[in-house]
């Protein structure tokens, strides 16, 4: 492992993983967050408003 | 339209759009797009990095567990090892998977020929300069017969395998296998191996010299970028097994998935590791093709959705969309 | 009196007609609009151009690494960091256009005739995860042993693995640094042309009505129904 790639990161990620186990289910915390934060940001890509408004109003001109 | 195509093509009476357009500035948004991903990337770079876990050696193998690699290099000699036996794309000693039918690994051949004694041991073997024992040894190997070369194999193998299982299952390993702590050497105490011994010590002394790596890797040429014979010996044995369990990769860890340490992995690939989890794939020998076809045809389903009964009509019954068009909906029941 | 015009001819060049028949189908304005329906009008919208834009990304960190070579990510500071950066640009690539795919399955975008446009970029993500896949055994590390030694069973076991070989560093890299990323390119670009053939899918109709007030709207309000030339088909 290069140590200063490494020393580089502010968080180091370089052990051994958690896993989140149910029945048969044993996922790692970081894949677990990724597809956690995915349905976060389709939901939030929902309900957010899409700014433009007033132009999508005025319409070409 | 006929009925089969009634079928595969539901009634769809979307109209072209008549209705109001407003500026949208394609190429802003893109090169905006483009800015934040950067910034994304180099964010997570600056703050997480990214793994690179070295990689194992042969000659690390044969230090750090010279009996698990003694036993696999006596497997290969044999012809007993996982690749030994694995029949096509390396070897014709065993059909490899099948599908009811279907025995694509067989019908595709052998196109990386691997002969684990040769390729292994015997020729590596050879490569050592000023071994007269040796020399000896892998001649009156090579001189005996087949029946006899088993026999020997047999009879050396089964120390080596009682001590591996004796590990595996946590008892008292069997004095016949020992390892001596001044020389490294492994002695395994079996009448009727034959030269098999010497053979094995002198594969040894060679892994853990990085001579093995070497030999291994070079064959008709002096460029190699094929690692195919260094990584197939190094997983007969146990040495990246171990390491992978404890980064969570093993196939019933969902390690297909994963990554080496605490990074996200290919969480695309979730699918595709949930079949060897569940019956009947989890214990079946041909759990590999089992599930590339179950995969296969999701795929294929994947892409003809538009086509698919049911499934192309879920988006209309589950309002989803009431929320990605709520502004226009809104819009023209006002004008209404 | 004054003679017929003549027949136009079919040109002989094939560079005219290969140009005409582009323009015929994109015409410039249709090809890069500066508008698009009023019901472009949210952030599920955005998945699509984060996708290509995490792709810039990818070739750009890749190229990078491809003009120092594979092993220098491996021994230098500056390596390592464009090795992250091409690491975490793929997992964002993954992460959009898979929220992407989720927007477009729940607006059933293939409506109107754009069942091409969903089997390009279904096509898209299946060649996109062999693409990764062959960066993965490409790393020369402990992943690549691990990853290239396990994937072979799979790929052995359908006879893929009697011509593409996870444990042959050579291949592989040709494939995750060449033939793989054209083809990802290919098929995006198809993908894209697509959607500006055939523009962004309408809404579902909730009212039978809907569809005919937007177009009495505008042009009681007397803006003009369609960007310049960008027409939807």
């Amino acid at each position: 492992m290069n140590p200063v790639g490494v020393m580089g990161a502010v968080f180091n990620l370089n052990h051994p993983a958690h896993t989140v186990d149910w029945e048969f289910i044993h996922l790692s915390v970081a894949n677990v967050v990724v597809i956690v934060l995915m349905l976060v940001v389709f939901a939030l890509a929902l309900i957010l408003p899409f700014p433009g408004a007033a132009n999508r109003k005025r319409g070409l001109s | 339209m006929s009925r089969v195509g009634d079928l595969l093509h539901p009634k769809d009476d979307t109209q072209s759009w008549k209705g109001r357009y407003a500026h949208y500035d394609l190429v802003k948004e893109a090169s905006i797009a483009v800015g934040v991903v950067t910034l994304l990337a180099i964010l997570l770079a600056v703050l997480l990095s990214s793994p690179d876990d070295k990689p194992s050696t042969i000659a690390q193998w044969s230090r750090e567990m010279p009996v698990n690699f003694t036993a696999a290099a006596a497997k290969e000699l044999a012809g007993t090892s996982g690749t030994a036996g694995y029949g096509p794309p390396y070897n014709h000693n065993g059909e490899g998977q099948h599908a009811a039918f279907l025995y694509p690994q067989k019908w595709l051949g052998v196109s990386h020929p691997i002969n684990t004694a040769n390729d292994f041991v015997i020729d590596p073997l050879k490569t050592v300069p000023n071994d007269p024992a040796l020399a000896s040894a892998i001649s009156q190997y090579q001189a005996a017969p087949e029946k006899t070369q088993k026999a020997w194999g047999e009879a050396y193998a089964k120390p080596l395998e009682e001590y591996e299982t004796a590990l595996e299952e946590k008892k008292t390993p069997p004095k016949a296998v020992g390892l001596d702590p001044s020389t490294g050497a492994v002695t395994v105490q079996a009448s009727g191996a034959g030269p098999i011994p010497t053979m094995m010590s002198g594969l040894l002394a060679l892994a853990k010299s990085g001579g093995l790596d070497g030999s291994l890797l070079t064959s008709k040429q002096f460029f190699q970028t094929d690692y195919t014979k260094p990584l197939l010996f190094m997983a007969d044995g146990g040495l990246l097994a171990e390491r992978a369990e404890g980064q969570h990769l093993l196939g019933g860890q969902w390690g297909m998935m994963n990554e080496t340490g605490s990074y996200p992995g290919q969480p695309w690939l979730w699918l595709y590791a949930l079949w060897y989890q569940v019956e009947p794939f989890k214990s079946s020998a041909n759990a590999d093709i089992l599930v590339m076809l179950v995969m296969g045809v999701l795929s294929l389903a994947f892409i003809c959705i538009p086509l698919i009964p049911g499934i192309n009509a879920l988006p209309r019954k589950i309002p989803i969309y009431k929320l990605i068009w709520k502004e226009h909906y809104r819009e023209t029941r006002s004008s209404a | 009196m004054s003679a017929a015009p003549p027949k136009p001819q079919r040109p002989s060049s094939w560079t005219v007609r290969v140009r005409e028949a582009g323009v015929a189908a994109l015409p410039p304005e249709k090809l890069l609009p500066d508008g698009q329906p009023t019901y472009v009008a949210s952030w599920i919208y955005v998945f699509g151009v984060a996708s290509i834009a995490s792709l810039v990304v990818i070739i750009t960190s890749g190229s990078i690494l491809a003009l120092k070579g594979p092993a220098w990510w491996h021994y230098t500071g500056v390596g390592h960091f464009f090795n992250s950066i091409h690491m975490w640009s793929v997992e964002l690539f993954f992460f959009v256009m898979v929220v992407h795919l989720w927007g477009k399955y729940w607006m059933a975008a293939w409506r109107g005739g754009r069942t091409k446009v969903w089997i390009t970029g279904a096509v898209t993500f299946l060649v996109a995860v062999p693409t990764a896949l062959t960066g993965y055994v490409s790393q020369q590390n402990f992943d690549a042993q691990w990853i290239s030694t396990q994937a072979k069973d799979g790929l052995n076991s359908v006879g893929v693995g009697a011509f593409f070989n996870v444990t042959n560093f050579g291949q592989m890299y040709s494939y995750h640094v060449l033939l793989l990323p054209l083809a990802v390119v290919g098929l995006v670009t198809a993908h894209v042309l697509l959607v500006r053939t055939h523009g962004v899918v309408p809404p579902f109709e909730l009212d039978k009505r809907a569809v005919a007030l937007p177009a009495a709207a505008a042009k009681a309000d007397g803006s003009t129904a369609a960007p310049a030339g960008g027409a939807q088909s």
